[in-house]
């Protein structure tokens, strides 16, 4: 006999995001989630100062964008989620009536806000130093798309392996920055190229590597499918004993 | 009141089977589930918690499958064995937090009664990370039973806790079987279950060995023969001695030692000193050569 308490509802949890963000706030990793931006706007600002054209600017798209963005969504995504599926902890939450699906929501709204704080906000401050608000604007908007979606990808890797972070930084550094210099086609499968393609809306200067339609629906796919399969994978939560 | 059942469950990893066809049913009441480290109990303890999937069979709680079951959850609660890694939350933020987690419609006034309960009121404001062994227990008790829970699990829960925190803890578990919940608990100590528990499971190897109430279990585990090995001034007179006496099974003799089965340990014990005087033997040495509680497992499973 199940007693018929309020149904269990896939949505936000309060209690849940407070304990993710507690987790990202109290581990060291957190101070190199803040490393990041700092150094990015701090050689940006310099290099204005000390360089003149464009330079500054190409540091952006060249290495904010590609890098620094992604390597905060990876942070942030694993410390919600990957710390406490490795350890196991992760049991006392799921050994409540709350779905699962609820429960990667709102640990990805959690990594979600600390990534566009971390990642996609210093890059509009940064582009806004080297001038152009419309360019900057464009690159933010791209970066809060890419922002989002990596973030949901990253959530989904963390739920799946025990080497997340490995598994995320060979998607960043092997797929998108090293095969995707070498291959166009690779735009269609780059998480990067999408958001910048939706931010080419804004500023022409950006490049324009896919169709906007497809950009639009492989970003919105790839995010709720993301948080959707972490979701079932905690479902599936197997607690191995160390015995 | 609730049943918790496994039918014929199996669970294997690749080709090691950890639990193999495990039939049970724990009812209201305390319940030990005894077996030695790697018998296969944690597992046991996830599939009946809804955190594996049995290979095969069934584990079902009132007649409903616990995995991938999130509702199940207002019925059960668990007390893994894993530490807390919330090291950073006060005892009472931790326990409000799983209050919250089932949406309790008081959680700040069920917070309280619990940790009253579990007597951890006052170093509640205190970070989980200062507690010892025993109060992080209690806490993980107390965050377990925060929404009054039918069924309570609890993984190897006396394992590092002092002697007197022990007692306090076994006082409560009593307690709450008295109340009429399902209380299942696992132990690879004989005495923790001893003390504790009314009805007991035992596990060995991944299989379901014995099932019943204490006596009967004891009863198993004494009334088994037992292994001796010693030395003497005369093995082969006092192997000739032994072998007239009921109570021995078997002697060997084995480089210096004999080695010596005997079915009543009582009897063997009062003859043998006797035994020497009478055929002028001096014993040299005398040990047990199978006191260890694998080898009274591995008899019970070998019955």
């Amino acid at each position: 006999m199940i007693s018929p308490g309020e149904p269990v509802r896939t949505v936000f949890n309060p209690t849940i995001a407070k304990l993710a963000l507690q987790a990202l706030l109290g581990r060291r990793r957190f101070y190199l989630l803040l490393a990041f931006p700092v150094l990015l706007i701090g050689l940006v600002t310099l290099i204005t100062v000390l360089a003149d054209g464009d330079a500054a600017f190409e540091i952006l798209p060249g290495l904010g964008y590609p890098l620094v963005l992604p390597l905060v969504a990876i942070l942030a995504a694993s410390s919600v989620l990957g710390p406490e599926v490795d350890d196991g902890s992760i049991v006392y939450l799921l050994s409540k009536p709350v779905s699962r699906y609820g429960v990667a929501i709102s640990k990805w709204v959690v990594a979600l806000g600390a990534t566009l704080t971390a990642g996609a906000l210093p890059i509009l401050v940064a582009a806004l130093i080297t001038g152009d608000s419309t360019r900057a604007l464009g690159l933010f908007v791209g970066a809060v798309v890419a922002g989002t979606t990596y973030s949901a990808l990253f959530l989904a890797i963390s739920a799946v392996t025990r080497h997340a972070v490995i598994a995320s930084l060979m998607f960043v550094l092997i797929w998108e920055s090293l095969l995707g210099n070498l291959f166009t086609g690779i735009a269609w499968l780059s998480i990067g190229q999408w958001g910048l393609r939706i931010g080419h809306e804004i500023s022409s200067e950006l490049p324009d590597p896919a169709n906007l339609g497809y950009a639009i629906i492989a970003s919105l796919l790839v995010t709720v499918v993301g948080v959707w399969f972490a979701g079932d994978r905690l479902r599936s939560f197997t607690l191995r004993g160390d015995e | 009141m609730s049943n918790l059942v496994l039918d014929s469950a199996s669970r294997w990893f690749g080709n090691v089977v950890a639990v193999n066809d495990v039939s049970l049913s724990i009812g209201p009441g305390v319940t030990g589930l005894l077996g030695p480290n790697g018998a296969g109990k944690t597992t046991l303890m996830a599939m009946m918690a809804g955190f594996l999937a049995p290979s095969a069979g069934h584990v079902t709680l009132d007649g409903q499958p616990v995995w991938r079951n999130t509702e199940i959850y207002r019925q059960i609660g668990l007390v893994p064995e894993r530490e807390l890694s919330f090291g950073y939350l006060t005892g009472r933020q931790f326990v409000r937090a799983n209050a919250d987690l089932h949406r309790l419609p008081d959680a700040a006034a069920a917070t309280e009664r619990i940790l009253e309960e579990v007597d951890m009121v006052e170093p509640a404001g205190r970070r989980l990370d200062t507690y010892s062994k025993g109060m992080r227990q209690r806490v993980k008790i107390a965050a377990a039973l925060v929404h009054q829970p039918s069924v309570l699990l609890l993984d190897e829960p006396f394992n590092g806790v002092d002697p007197r925190q022990r007692m306090h803890l076994m006082d409560l578990l009593r307690r709450l079987g008295d109340e009429g919940r399902t209380v299942l608990f696992s132990s690879h100590i004989l005495e923790e279950v001893e003390r504790l528990a009314r009805h007991i499971e035992v596990v060995v190897s991944g299989r379901h060995a014995a099932s019943g109430d204490f006596g009967a279990i004891r009863r198993l585990m004494t009334d088994r023969p037992v292994q001796y090995a010693v030395q003497s001034s005369d093995n082969r007179t006092l192997a000739a001695a032994l072998m007239a006496e009921v109570s021995v099974r078997a002697v060997s003799i084995r480089g210096e030692h004999l080695d010596v089965q005997v079915d009543d340990l009582g009897s063997f014990a009062v003859r043998l000193p006797g035994l020497a005087r009478q055929h002028d033997v001096t014993i040299l040495e005398l040990s047990p050569s199978d006191e260890s509680l694998e080898s009274v497992f591995a008899y019970l499973v070998a019955r």
